[in-house]
């Protein structure tokens, strides 16, 4: 079969060639404000992953009644149906958590990320490589956003997961302030790219 | 909230300098990094938020408090305020291009840009957790806009200057927009020590 579904193709994609934050550059907005601490980056990725898998699905489903003009706004309310499940839900089973991410649950309407594979991924594709698509982009941010969020946590608060790390040592709070978010990003992207360059230096 | 001119001077104090937008509650990060390469565009972005901002935040807070409580639809939310900006963007655009020509040709590709804005949504959906009334709501989203255009303005003019320099080739281009984005925010932080 040639359109035989590869999983791990989908995951190196998803994670290493075309991570959506790291190379991508999308989603900036949720990566940087809810990587804080790493309960908070995970809870984040998995509300992000769902509305992702099951956009991508339902967008596939219906690529071919959706007239092309109206596509992208078509698109939106089909992804901010799912939001609001995904906040409703949350709300009602993990409060805390939707009460630490805030704003932000809403604004996954306007993650780019979601838009992005929609436009570029799910109109295109069948159904069920759509889904895995969704999968795999989802898992690659949910990393992107735990990467960040671990360095910010142990370096900014002196814990991880909520757990004390140093035994009461002074944290450089500045990492947990929303200065440190850009900092930590901005490092980790030129590391992506040094790897980069290194990668496509020896070839 | 009561309506005087301290607290329409604290609010925008408030919205512009010490919560700024981009720079302290990550509202917009997309335009802000994506639109600041140089200053014009820079502020034609931040003219083109403002404006349609200003305008969302008040269709929003009508749209909420007279349609969606009284019909207890008060979930539908999300949807609902995306729709309005999507299509408030789309008339603006429209009638922009038949009544001012010239402003439209201007702001170009960012008016469509705004509707994946998430500061516009953001302000609307805060506008309504805050419990503003329709003149806060309307003074807030164009303060925050306001706080946005300054932010992307100074952004520009430090990035033209940085085009210039040798900076190490792994944080050529995005990284060391973001460690600017970086000090920047530091620097905004100094403003949190206003106390009213």
């Amino acid at each position: 079969m040639a359109d035989k579904i590869k999983f791990t193709d989908f995951l190196k994609e998803g994670i290493i060639d075309n991570n959506p934050t790291f190379v991508q550059l999308l989603g900036m907005c949720p990566t940087l404000a809810t990587s804080t601490s790493l309960l908070n980056a995970l809870g984040m990725g998995a509300a992000a992953t769902f509305v992702l898998i099951c956009s991508n699905f339902v967008i596939s489903l219906l690529r071919k009644l959706i007239p092309q003009k109206i596509r992208i706004a078509a698109y939106i309310v089909i992804i901010a149906g799912f939001v609001t499940m995904i906040d409703l839900l949350m709300q009602a089973f993990v409060p805390a958590l939707s009460n630490s991410l805030g704003l932000f649950i809403p604004l996954i309407v306007v993650n780019c990320i979601i838009l992005a594979r929609a436009e570029s991924f799910a109109s295109k594709n069948k159904p069920l490589p759509s889904a895995l698509d969704g999968l795999t982009m989802g898992i690659g941010f949910t990393i992107a956003l735990s990467c960040v969020s671990t360095v910010r946590e142990i370096l900014g608060n002196g814990t991880l997961l909520g757990f004390e790390l140093f035994n009461g040592a002074v944290p450089l709070t500045i990492f947990a302030l929303p200065a440190g978010g850009f900092l930590v990003l901005g490092f980790f992207i030129a590391l992506v790219q040094f790897l980069k360059s290194r990668k496509g230096g020896a070839e | 909230m009561e309506i005087s001119l301290a607290s329409i001077f604290v609010l925008a104090i408030n919205a512009i300098l010490i919560e700024n937008l981009c720079l302290v509650k990550f509202l917009g990060i997309c335009p802000f990094l994506g639109v600041s390469k140089k200053t014009d565009t820079a502020i034609g972005m931040g003219l083109a938020v403002t404006f349609i901002m200003t305008l969302s935040s008040f269709i929003t807070w009508l749209v909420y408090h007279l349609i969606l409580v009284p019909a207890n639809l008060e979930y539908l939310r999300t949807i609902a305020f995306i729709l309005v900006i999507a299509a408030l963007v789309q008339f603006v655009e429209t009638a922009l291009k038949k009544m001012l020509p010239s402003l439209y040709s201007a702001l170009g590709i960012y008016l469509p840009l705004i509707t994946t804005n998430c500061a516009v949504l953001g302000i609307a959906i805060t506008n309504i957790t805050e419990n503003y009334g329709l003149l806060f709501s309307i003074l807030n989203g164009m303060f925050c806009a306001l706080g946005f255009t300054l932010a992307i303005w100074i952004f520009a003019c430090v990035r033209e200057r940085i085009e210039h320099c040798d900076i190490p080739k792994p944080f050529k281009g995005f990284p060391i927009a973001l460690i600017t984005a970086a000090l920047l925010s530091f620097a905004f932080m100094g403003f949190s020590g206003i106390e009213f």
